[in-house]
């Protein structure tokens, strides 16, 4: 038995090797999302320039006006956000000098003739002083006109390929013509297909809202292929914007085609949009059923295996999130680990308070089920009370590791959030481990004799009240490993395990008891039906509806989708 | 029926007098298996009188003459003695003690079903709350112009929505007549279409409270939304009036509390009428083998769908009578928590006694009260404590441990699962004997 359950551990440890993978690779997906990576990437670049910032700054209450365009010139070769501030302050007005010192601040009036200042340099805030301490650096028209523009190209060639995304997608949201003509000049040499591609599409949205009919067809065209949402606001406003046909005014051929080829654009989008959509349904329903799959699957093997009512293994489920918060808690330092101490943790934790209840308690209550599930009732009362008491019945924080945090931008509509993503793969490998043991390991082979035949299993020397209590504390633990999880997705408190209570009992009666495999298409049948339905009827109605015609089916085929085969009766 | 069965066959067939042998050994055989049991009945035999003594104290007249004795008691104390007397009962004990008589009904209500049908429901808080609602619409309409927005005919939380009119089926809520129809029509109807589906495919024991329970959840669900039109998270509450009696006076809580009494005693009589039925009997086979009655020739179904349904009602009557004491019904009291703590209160008390269920619910919630205001803590440590024990050391709960107090070594009534064997047994031994005479005969 203990050779077996080391198994079980090493496959842990085997999955925690895996998962640590998912670490690595994920670094670099990471700063396809937040682009903090990059900023660490420039600090060398950086450090040089400070220096000539700091001269440059320091000309700047001392030039005149008409050198002042060579100057902003060269602030701009920088590449440094301060002089892309500066230059933000200097078009607003913003931007002034300490009389006493030269030093170049942004002041911001607060009232009564009293500015806040703050160092451009450093971005440290500074005192607050009067009007007639400070001086505003001047500017003409022609200044400004150079500013804009420089603004615009600023993040557009930012080095970081986010920023220069975030750049394009805030010209493609608000078109102005500075920054039009700064793409035209710099989609040429841009490496990045990306946004190349982004800023093809920019420029293009731009002909169809303002070139003639041809062009605007061409750009139609060209456009189909894209998921922007802006391409298709686009569209449906030049739609809007082709005069209604009178009786007096027919349409022009021009018009004509130019609102055909509009209105095959949209259908085009609109249908690409629906498979996308569905997609997305699709995967948020897998991952509400790999959730569900994880609290089921754990009362699969003591409900359906053993046949034992377990009222308490939502409370399994709260006891491995809290685990979760405790090892957060105790090691602040390694949030990024965090996930994998608590997967094992937890498994321990709750694995072994349920053997602790099945010795103390279900043992003595064989063969009386409904006095099974009043007693463990209890025990979940006094967890949940238990729990209250030592953390306060408050929710608890518990952190995301950065890696799971983010998410896996397949195109404009459409992405993946990688908590969820991990969340599938992880649910999956549990699945299958645990199927694993039950079909291949000798503990699986002497759980599923007892479960078939107990005094067959006993005459054969099984110590089937090992087997129990193994077996029980093996459900009890992937409930506390489905708690690490639920940890990332809920509020971790007193009652996170009541809420999925009734739903496991439900997929694991409705996928058919002691059929792991049910279990598995119970889950996901549920979860992507429940996600399908909520668009349509809103989340609450949704879950009604889904309860209902669960007791619907469940009277219609009592033994659930795949009932077990076999001669006994009750 | 077996017997009637043995005595159908002629005993001069030789071919059924040797099978009545073989099962005369077989049934020698299980005899002297549950020989220890049948000494046991002996004592049981010899202690007559302490028998009787306990039969008398679940007596039917028993029960109700204490019921209402104690009734009368905390009215005539309420009304006659002042507030700084000894003997005086305030007017907040007797609405509690109003809402205690209303939990004891229900529990009535799930002894029904779970002890003596063996259907163990975790949704009767559904039932509870349905009739509770039904009246809760009935005191909303009698509110009147009188609410915070003035208008005639709209609860406030209907006028705060926007609505314009009453939903069709608000339609008659201002007549007590529908009321009282509601309070039986709507938990009746549900137990009837959840019962009539799940018993006639014969789902049963632990699938089906779990069913019960996934009914009142989805149903508390519901009752949570605003477009349901019960008043969604807030309920139905500041109730003005019943029948014309303000709800705020004191006699009013009196009477209610008599009503109560009086809705418990005749919810106590229907009860205890049914159990001794033939019908109930059919039900209490049901409950101990229900095989067995049904291939002697009976529907359990049927009967189980109609022992329901009645307990349905009970529980729909409690919680009519409970929600003008307490002066709100939200979904809360859907919640599955509520309806297991009900349950609770049964097994406490002891289910298959009807008092005991009475018992059961009282003492439960007095100590709730108790417990909630010295050590709110606590609380649920109990609870979940008392579920632990009782089921792992009190099977019979507090009605079974009374013969224990009087000593004496009286037989424990057994649990269903022997139940099954004792039947059994006694029906051989009644063929037995019945056998016995051919035998002699040839």
């Amino acid at each position: 038995m203990l050779r077996t359950l080391s198994i079980f551990i090493c496959c842990l440890l085997a999955w925690q090797c895996v998962a640590n993978d998912i670490v690595v690779t994920a670094s670099p997906n990471k700063s396809v999302v937040s682009g903090n990576s990059s900023e660490t990437s420039n600090k060398k670049v950086k450090a040089i320039a400070s220096s000539e910032l700091t001269v440059l700054f320091k000309k700047l209450p001392v030039t005149k006006l008409s050198k002042m365009l060579l100057l902003i010139e060269q602030l701009s070769a920088t590449k440094t956000p301060q002089a892309k501030h500066a230059f933000q302050y200097l078009l607003d007005g913003e931007l002034f000098y300490l009389k006493s010192n030269k030093m170049v601040v942004h002041a911001q009036l607060i009232e009564n003739k009293q500015y806040q200042l703050t160092d451009v340099l450093t971005n440290t805030p500074l005192n607050v002083v009067a009007k007639n301490k400070i001086k505003k650096i001047r500017t003409n028209n022609r200044l400004r006109g150079k500013l804009r523009s420089l603004l615009a190209q600023f993040d557009l060639t930012d080095p970081d390929k986010n920023v220069r995304i975030i750049a394009v997608k805030q010209l493609l949201d608000k078109p102005n013509q500075t920054g039009i003509d700064t793409i035209t000049q710099l989609i040429d040499n841009e490496k990045d297909s990306e946004v190349k591609e982004l800023m093809a599409v920019t420029l293009l949205v731009e002909r169809l809202l303002n070139g003639d009919n041809a062009t605007k067809i061409s750009a139609i065209k060209q456009l189909k292929t894209s998921l922007e949402p802006s391409v298709l606001n686009a569209m449906t406003m030049q739609l809007a914007n082709i005069a209604k046909p009178t009786p007096t005014q027919p349409l022009s051929p021009e018009d004509k085609a130019l609102k055909a080829s509009l209105n095959k654009a949209i259908a085009d989008i609109d249908g690409r949009k629906g498979v996308f959509e569905f997609a997305e349904n699709l995967f948020f329903g897998i991952s509400l059923g790999s959730v569900l799959l994880l609290a089921a699957i754990g009362l699969a093997i003591t409900f359906g295996v053993m046949g034992v009512i377990n009222m308490a293994h939502g409370e399994m489920m709260m006891l491995g999130a809290y685990t979760t918060y405790v090892i957060q808690q105790a090691f602040p330092q390694l949030i990024e680990y965090s996930l994998l101490m608590a997967i094992p943790a937890a498994f321990l934790v709750s694995g072994l308070v349920g053997i602790a209840i099945e010795r103390g308690v279900i043992r003595h209550l064989k063969g009386r089920p409904l006095e099974t599930l009043l007693a463990t009732f209890g025990i979940s009362l006094i967890l949940q009370q238990m729990v209250r008491s030592i953390f306060s019945p408050l929710n608890r924080q518990v952190l995301a590791p950065e890696w799971m945090s983010g998410s896996w931008q397949i195109n404009p509509i459409f992405s993946l959030t990688f908590n969820r993503l991990y969340i599938i793969i992880f649910s999956l490998m549990v699945f299958v481990t645990l199927l694993m043991i039950l079909k291949k390991t000798s503990l699986g082979l002497h759980v599923r004799a007892v479960s078939q035949n107990r005094d067959m299993a006993r005459a054969l020397s099984i110590k089937s009240d090992w087997v129990d209590a193994i077996t029980f504390g093996l459900g009890s633990g992937i409930a506390g490993i489905a708690g690490v999880v639920l940890s990332q997705l809920t509020n971790v408190g007193p009652n996170l395990g009541q809420a999925y209570i009734i739903d496991s009992f439900l997929v694991v009666v409705f996928g058919g008891v002691g059929n792991l495999w049910g279990t598995l298409v119970a889950a996901m049948s549920l979860g992507a039906f429940n996600k399908f339905l909520e668009p349509v009827t809103g989340s609450v109605l949704a879950k009604i509806i889904v309860l209902v015609g669960l007791v619907l089916f469940i009277q219609k085929k009592p033994k659930g989708l795949f009932p077990q085969k076999g001669r006994s009766t009750d | 029926m077996t017997t009637s069965n043995a005595r159908s066959n002629t005993p001069s067939d030789p071919n059924i007098t040797k099978a009545n042998k073989k099962m005369n050994n077989v049934n020698t055989s299980t005899g002297q298996h549950n020989s220890s049991n049948e000494s046991l009945g002996s004592q049981y035999l010899g202690k007559q009188s302490v028998v009787q003594k306990l039969a008398a104290l679940g007596s039917l007249r028993v029960v109700i003459g204490f019921l209402l004795i104690s009734a009368f008691y905390v009215t005539f104390c309420n009304i006659t003695f002042s507030p700084g007397s000894f003997f005086h009962v305030s007017d907040y004990t007797v609405s509690l003690f109003g809402k205690y008589l209303c939990y004891a009904l229900l529990a009535l209500a799930i002894d029904l079903v779970w002890g003596y049908c063996g259907i163990l429901s975790l949704g009767h808080g559904a039932f509870f709350a349905l009739g509770g609602y039904a009246m809760g619409m009935y005191l909303m309409r009698q509110i009147g112009d009188r609410g915070v927005y003035g208008n005639p005919d709209l609860p406030d939380f209907m006028v705060f929505l926007n609505w314009t009119e009453l939903p069709w089926y608000w339609a008659g809520s201002s007549s007590i007549f529908w009321m009282v129809a509601m309070v039986f029509i709507g938990p009746g109807l549900l137990a009837y279409i959840f019962g009539s589906l799940a018993f006639r495919s014969r789902v049963s024991g632990v699938y089906l409270s779990i069913m019960t329970q996934a009914v009142t959840y989805a149903l508390m669900l519901a009752f949570f939304r605003n477009e349901m039109g019960f008043g969604g998270n807030n309920g139905l509450t500041d109730f003005k009036e019943i029948l014309g009696f303000s709800l705020q006076e004191p006699s009013t809580k009196l009477g209610l509390f008599v009503a109560t009494a009086i809705a418990l005693a005749i919810g106590y009589m229907v009860s205890d009428f049914i159990v001794k039925s033939k019908m109930g009997r059919v039900v209490t086979a049901i409950r101990d083998a229900e095989s067995r009655v049904r291939f002697v020739g009976f529907k359990p179904e049927h009967y189980k769908l109609w022992i329901y349904v009645v307990s349905a009602m009970l529980a729909g009557v409690a919680g009519a009578l409970y929600v003008p004491q307490v002066g709100i019904i939200n979904p809360g009291e859907f919640s599955p928590l509520n309806s297991i703590e009900m349950v609770l209160w049964v097994a406490i008390g002891g289910r298959g006694t009807l008092y005991g269920a009475v018992i059961g619910a009282i003492v439960v919630s007095y100590a709730k009260t108790r417990f909630t205001a010295i050590m709110p803590e606590a609380w649920l440590f109990a609870l979940g404590g008392l579920f632990v024990l009782v089921t792992l050391y009190l099977p019979k709960g507090i009605a079974g441990l009374l013969p224990k107090l009087l000593g004496k070594n009286i037989p424990e009534k057994h649990d269903p699962a022997q139940q099954v064997n004792d039947t059994s047994k006694g029906s051989n031994n009644h063929t037995q004997n019945e056998h016995k005479n051919p035998e002699v005969q040839s």
